[in-house]
């Protein structure tokens, strides 16, 4: 017992009858990194939220070293060592990087700060854990890695024993991971203790010593990683069987479906080009990923086909059709279905009702409106059915509120509107952001399918899994040209890792390429 | 233990009816009505203590005694509150409809006054008139909107006074028109006067029976046509439409010259109306003061949550209160400036109540969705996972 640092045992939390924690033990040794694994919505955060005094647990006790305490605010958790980096970090964008790591605990003297020995802190922490930082930086200037790095420090400068990580390796390339890792580990070997709060499997079987595995806010167990394996960690996630290599075969390609030609796109935050003369085609039958770093210009390439952006300079073609001036609508009508970036701001009216929601690219067609009147009945009719073909599931079936679905029955329900009516070429960015494993499997056979139906698919993730399992082509943009072309059974994750840090190009990207 | 079960299942029973959409704003209107009613009763304390009970009990029903009044005065901030409530339906702030009023007014009374046209047919051209002059009105801040991105809070304000200005001067330089030594334009002929529903001592005419059939109509065009899911869906979420080819350009002047013409419509019915002498109608006075019909078109639209049902509602309401203190400052001794401060504070606190209610239940919705998100054992997706933004605090 007299090695646990931390030790929750058996807290129930209930929002409202609903039991989002229900009798889950988390024992937490020190000097261990302790992965805590579930699908979204299982109960994590909560059990985090608990232990960081954002709630109080109707049920069961924390103990610290054996000795009960109470957390009631995150100040107590703090007092306790208790640290955390959060998902979304929270630092000010306009602050230096030294300025945010004191924030808070300002050293000073009378009221005065007193930065001098704050920064020699911060560096002596930086070099003895090898976190490089610049301590005058800017926050807004510098990387996400670096920005993720002065999180970490946060936490090291208020000397916290106990450092959680909230699905830290969600914003990083494969190298920023790998040394996110060997820090980790270092603080392991330090004494210090970890929980890491994650969903993908292969990084608990990389660098956890032992993993906690909650489902629908009940505890499924503990496990010694080196005794387990990634299948029976996903089985006790999900309950089932999960595969994770997605069933393809060899694609069957045909004609030439969208050729983008000298694409150029304005930057929105400054005034060089976010997207510098790229060309690419997507044939029919395939699946071409555009994969690269967050901010490379994927996204703009994105707008300027589906119209969302205006095109600045360069044609877009779509089954031998300029579509390059077309508006979104005339788009749509040519053949294009868009699963959007991001489904809250585009993908969904949320104050609408599901059934208003499915039909949001067709609500004009004849079937669904009749001079002028929508047809309400076609429209429930039509939702009923992709809800039971998509397996959409909702509180009131077709008239529950768009806004009080989960993420990824709102996904769903985008994917579903998108595939069922006519189309050519689907564009999916980022289709699986945020979603738990078998949702993830769900539509990564969509798209499969979609592919095999004889349509082009042009994916654009960030999930380097999802672009090897899923892509027949990869394009890695960037500083917004395409620097490679890959084929995904030709190539690893660390190069693909290396073109889209930069630091490796193969393709030039003049002219047209196939 | 048990106990707290039971209060939570009482909890979740209580916030089930609160949650159904109607009940909720319903709820939330009737507690900004009596929010309202407080603090005009608090000014009314004030400015008498003695009479304030009395007062303020006259102020409540004395519109009751004068049915037909409340329904004539209703008219006009019917339509310029439908005319603010459409606007906002598609997220645009027709701050203008005074001055889309004060042109409808002109309109139709250049109508009435200056063409010669058969009985029965006159008064409806005028009422025509008057709504293509409030869409004139209308249609050049959406133009700016739509085309250079103007916003249209800003350019319909202004529309307010070169609207008021250019009436003001058309009127006075037209001679048949315009009486100097009253200051004021003369009676329309009677082909132009808008029939009476004949109700004694009031000038309550057919008008009130068009605009509640034109809030009907406009709920039919909100709730049941392509159009009006595209006006939603654009107020809701303007991204949303864009992504779904919508002509947001399109829409966006169409619903600035329906919300125009609507206004229009609410001056040409002021202005058309017979009073109790016959012969005699109403007459614009060009005293260079903006119409305060179309500000009250804004707390009438709050009030009735921008739904055209709701704002014959909220219409009939604010009538109501106004006739009940014309009351109070007749038989009371209370100054009738007084009485205007009772009434402001009544609909403005009522309307800004309702924001603020509607605000707090938002929040409490979102509380509640959470609650019903957990509750259905559904997955939250890491990036609107509400648990990380309590995380946040």
């Amino acid at each position: 017992m007299d090695n646990y640092v931390i030790e929750m045992l058996h807290i129930t939390k209930e929002f409202a009858g609903f039991k989002a924690n229900d009798d889950i033990t988390l024992q937490l040794k020190k000097g261990e990194i302790h992965a805590l694994l579930g699908e979204n919505g299982a109960g994590k955060s909560t059990l985090m939220s608990v232990l960081f005094g954002l709630y109080q647990a109707e049920k069961g006790k924390i103990l610290k070293n054996g000795e009960e305490v109470t957390i009631n605010n995150p100040n107590d958790a703090n007092r306790l060592g208790i640290g955390m980096v959060h998902q979304h970090f929270k630092l000010v964008e306009i602050f230096t990087v030294l300025e945010n790591i004191i924030l808070g605990v300002e050293p000073n003297a009378m009221g005065v700060l007193q930065k001098k020995d704050a920064r020699k802190k911060v560096i002596e922490l930086s070099k003895q854990y090898g976190l490089q930082v610049d301590p005058d930086a800017i926050i807004e200037n510098i990387s996400v890695g670096m920005q993720q790095r002065v999180e970490i420090l946060k936490m090291l400068y208020r000397n916290n024993e106990i450092l959680i990580f909230d699905e830290p390796t969600a914003v990083l390339t494969p190298q920023e991971i790998d040394e996110l890792i060997e820090i980790m580990r270092g603080f392991a070997k330090e004494g210090k203790s970890i929980l890491f709060i994650t969903h993908k499997l292969n990084e608990i079987m990389s660098v956890a010593d032992r993993c906690t595995v909650l489902r629908k806010g009940k505890y499924m167990g503990t496990v010694e990683i080196k005794d387990t394996t990634k299948e029976e960690l996903s089985r006790m996630m999900v309950g089932r069987d999960v595969s994770f290599k997605v069933q393809k075969d060899e694609p069957n390609i045909g004609e030439v479906l969208l050729s983008v030609k000298n694409i150029t796109m304005p930057s929105k935050i400054n005034k060089k080009n976010a997207v510098k003369d790229v060309s690419f085609d997507v044939k029919a039958g395939e699946i071409v990923c555009l994969a690269g770093i967050e901010g490379n210009g994927q996204s703009e390439v994105i707008s300027a086909i589906t119209g969302l952006e205006r095109v600045k300079e360069g044609t877009v073609t779509l089954a031998g059709k300029d579509i390059t001036k077309l508006n979104i609508r005339e788009k749509t009508k040519t053949g294009l279905s868009h699963i959007p970036e991001d489904r809250h701001k585009h993908g969904l009216v949320l104050d609408y009702s599901l059934e208003e929601n499915m039909v949001l690219q067709r609500y004009w067609q004849p079937r669904f409106q009749h001079n002028g009147f929508i047809k309400k009945k076609e429209m429930r009719d039509y939702t009923e059915g992709l809800i039971k073909q998509y397996d959409i599931r909702s509180g009131h079936g077709p008239t529950s509120s768009a806004r009080g679905m989960s993420g990824g029955n709102q996904q769903k329900a985008i994917i579903a509107r998108e595939l069922d009516k006519e189309h050519e070429l689907l564009i999916a960015v980022q289709p699986t952001r945020g979603l738990d494993v078998g949702a993830i499997e769900f539509i990564h056979k969509q798209l499969v399918a979609t592919r095999d139906a004889g349509k082009g698919v042009l994916l654009m993730s960030f999930e380097l899994d999802e672009v090897m399992n899923i892509s027949d082509r990869i394009l890695v943009m960037y500083e917004g040209e395409i620097v490679g072309e890959l084929n995904p059974k030709d190539t690893t994750v660390q190069e693909l890792g290396l073109y889209m840090s930069g630091a490796k190009r193969s393709r030039k990207e003049k002219g047209h390429a196939k | 233990m048990q106990n707290n079960k039971n209060s939570s299942k009482l909890k979740m029973q209580a916030s089930r009816i609160m949650k159904s959409k109607g009940m909720g704003s319903f709820t939330a209107t009737l507690l900004a009505i009596l929010l309202g009613l407080l603090f005009g009763f608090i000014v009314m304390l004030i400015a008498s203590p003695a009479n304030s009970f009395n007062g303020f009990l006259t102020m409540l029903t004395g519109g009751f005694g004068r049915l037909g009044d409340v329904f004539y005065f209703a008219t006009p901030i019917l339509m310029t509150g439908l005319s603010v409530g459409f606007a906002f339906k598609m997220g645009l702030f027709n701050i203008g409809a005074s001055g889309q009023y004060t042109f409808g007014m002109f309109f139709a009374l250049y109508v009435g006054m200056m063409w010669k046209l058969p009985t029965g047919i006159h008064w409806i051209a005028c009422i025509l008139a008057g709504m293509i002059g409030g869409m004139l009105w209308g249609f050049i801040p959406g133009l700016l909107k739509a085309t250079m991105n103007v916003n249209e809070v800003i350019t319909s304000i202004m529309f307010n006074y070169i609207g008021m200005y250019l009436v003001d001067m058309f009127v006075t330089n037209n001679a048949s028109m315009y009486v100097p030594n009253l200051t004021r334009t003369g009676y329309l002929p009677t082909t132009a006067q808008l029939p009476s529903l004949g109700v004694p001592n009031s000038n309550v005419n057919v008008s009130v029976i068009l605009a509640i059939v034109i809030a009907i109509i406009l709920y039919i065009v909100l709730n049941k046509t392509t159009f009006g899911y595209e006006l939603k869906a654009t107020g809701f979420n303007k991204h949303a439409s864009k992504y779904a080819g919508m002509n947001d350009t399109r829409n966006t002047i169409l619903t600035m010259i329906i919300a125009g013409g609507l206004a229009g419509l609410g001056g040409a019915f002021a202005i058309l109306a017979p009073t109790g002498i016959t012969g005699s109608s109403m007459t614009y006075e060009p005293i260079n003061v903006i119409a305060a019909n179309g500000f009250n078109g804004i707390a009438v639209a709050l009030l009735g949550s921008s739904n055209p049902v709701g704002i014959i509602f909220s219409a009939l309401f604010v009538s109501h209160i106004q006739r009940g203190g014309t009351q109070v400052s007749s038989f009371f001794g209370y100054k009738p400036e007084i009485i205007d401060v009772v009434i402001a504070v009544i609909i403005y606190f009522s309307a800004f109540a309702m924001i603020m209610s509607s605000a707090v239940g938002r929040l409490l919705k979102k509380r509640s969705r959470k609650e019903a998100v957990k509750e259905l054992e559904q997955t939250l997706s890491s990036e609107d996972d509400s648990l990380k933004e309590k995380t946040e605090v």
